[in-house]
């Protein structure tokens, strides 16, 4: 088990996102009408403004596009070190995810490489946390 | 068009004693701040009739913003034409930005800016100043996005950041540590700064690692204190008590994403759109300025904020700082003199603010930039929060 943060409190918004892990899959607010990804969610889409939203599945996979190893328990009894990263998704260029690398040492995980979902169940909330595509030769 | 800011001036500063812990609570600091700056200025408390803060009061954080405007306004006894405050607003000098444009519409005369931190009396070993969440509550706002992975401090954040701009442009650990180091020996003439103690690239290098590349060093240091600043209509401001401080240009622009990792460039942010902004408002070039306070919540913001204004190319802001010489106070382009907040004590923007004050009017003392400085920057901020000031000795 994969220690985490606090939680987020779900809502009609947000609901589908944090519980998409459930079935293993990653979802997005997609545009219907101009194909583009909206994330955090929001009732529009931010380039079109069109309201033709809904949520699609996507790949799971992506690339790290920057990350950092914490060593600073910023609660009582956190177990450091840990990565956080950006990972941005095949997807669309910019449409990224703050998360963790897990199943690698800190020491390896290194910019541009390939990651794919893995989701931690808490409570009622799938987290989505990254592992590597395959272990770095 | 005609750019309004310029028909304002800062006519007076004010900074309480700053310390770690100080025992005294945030609103006495800041009546001390206030009274200081107004009457630094010339004026009289019953002259003030404008009040701004960034962001208000605030129990998000501990000690982050523990005054409110009207604990101040029934402090002082003032009669206000015009407040606000509030935290989604370009920068933590916001209130400065805006009362800019309160008084050259008139509405006010003479606004009174400030911005108050308990922040080292007010964290306990449970709950640290400037970390985001709790263990108890969930997270309902965009945080949720970091928080739930353990990112709960703009310190792995910012951390990021750095990271991508080292896999760019190869900047490298040891420049980031010339942020710091600058910082510390200026410090060392500034007689409020928390640290004063010389640092060496070996201690800096040697500090426990917080989240890399960042170390201790890379982080500025919870303190008590406030800071405050008169805004006031530059024709009144002639008749004050001191030369005049004309707001040359603002930056208050966010373009991009509002996010701390949706926007495109990382390595830049929003601190680029906000200087932009500034310079498409005035004449004067980068080369124009002579002493640059800019934000160092992280040392890395430092390097953003310089890329940002043009004071090099982007991507060149390690080999820009390395070596400390450009950068120190007899430097070409003196940095962070007072120590910024790494050394200074995390005043949030407002001390950056006050510094470039100081040395626009020659009190920097033991610290004063040489050569009668007319042309300072402002760069306060980082990740989706910016906002920058251009301000000139007239």
């Amino acid at each position: 088990m994969t220690e985490t943060g606090p939680l987020p409190e779900l809502n009609q918004d947000n609901a589908f996102f944090w519980t998409s892990g459930a079935d293993g899959q990653l979802r997005f607010l997609q545009c219907g009408d101009c194909q583009n990804f909206v994330h955090p969610p929001r009732p529009r889409c931010a380039t079109c403004r069109g309201e033709n939203l809904s949520p699609q599945t996507v790949s799971g996979q992506g690339t790290v596009h920057t990350f950092t190893v914490n060593h600073q328990p910023w609660l009582p009894g956190m177990k450091v070190p840990f990565v956080v990263a950006i990972v941005e998704l095949t997807e669309q260029p910019g449409l990224r995810l703050t998360t963790n690398i897990i199943q690698c040492p800190p020491e390896e995980v290194y910019i541009g490489q390939s990651v794919r979902v893995v989701f931690e169940q808490k409570e009622d909330v799938w987290l989505p946390l990254f592992e590597p595509e395959e272990v770095r030769s | 068009m005609k750019y309004l800011e310029k028909e304002a001036a800062i006519t007076g500063i004010g900074i309480s004693d700053v310390g770690r812990p100080l025992h005294r609570s945030g609103l006495a600091l800041t009546v001390d701040a206030c009274l200081q700056a107004i009457t630094d200025a010339g004026l009289k408390p019953e002259d003030i009739d404008g009040l701004a803060s960034w962001p208000g009061r605030s129990e998000d954080h501990p000690g982050m913003s523990p005054v409110g405007l009207m604990e101040v306004k029934e402090s002082l006894g003032l009669k206000l034409n015009w407040f606000t405050a509030g935290g989604e607003a370009p920068s933590q000098i916001a209130s400065v930005i805006n009362a800019a444009a309160i008084v050259a519409a008139g509405y006010a005369r003479h606004v009174l800016c400030f911005r108050t931190v308990t922040e080292a009396s007010s964290q306990t070993k449970s709950r640290r100043a400037s970390v985001s969440g709790s263990a108890e509550k969930r997270v309902r706002d965009d945080l949720q996005f970091q928080i739930p992975f353990k990112a709960m401090s703009a310190s792995q954040w910012i951390a990021m950041f750095a990271q991508r701009h080292f896999h760019e442009y190869g900047t490298t650990k040891e420049q980031l540590g010339w942020v710091a180091l600058n910082a510390r020996r200026h410090a060392a003439h500034n007689p409020r700064a928390i640290f004063q103690k010389p640092l060496t690239m070996d201690d800096y290098l040697g500090a426990r690692t917080i989240s890399t590349p960042f170390g201790l060093y890379d982080c500025d240091i919870p303190c008590d204190g406030s800071t405050a600043v008169i805004v006031s209509r530059k024709e009144e401001a002639r008749d004050l008590r001191k030369p005049v401080l004309r707001i040359e240009a603002v930056g208050s622009a966010v373009h991009g994403r509002y996010s701390w990792d949706q926007y495109s460039d990382l390595t830049s942010m929003p601190a680029q759109e906000s200087a932009d902004m500034l310079w498409s408002r005035t004449d004067l070039k980068p080369a124009d300025v002579d002493v640059a306070e800019l934000y160092d919540g992280f040392s890395f913001l430092t390097l953003a904020w310089l890329e940002a204004f043009g004071f090099c190319a982007k991507g060149e802001s390690g080999p820009f700082v390395e070596g400390g010489q450009r950068i120190g106070l007899d430097g070409e382009l003196p940095l962070n003199t007072q120590g910024g907040q790494l050394s200074g004590g995390r005043l949030h923007g407002m001390g950056h603010l006050h510094e470039a004050c100081t040395q626009l009017w020659e009190e920097g003392e033991a610290r004063q930039v040489p050569g009668r400085p007319q042309v300072a920057a402002v760069g306060v901020g980082g990740g989706p929060v910016a906002g920058c000031m251009l301000i000139v000795r007239e």
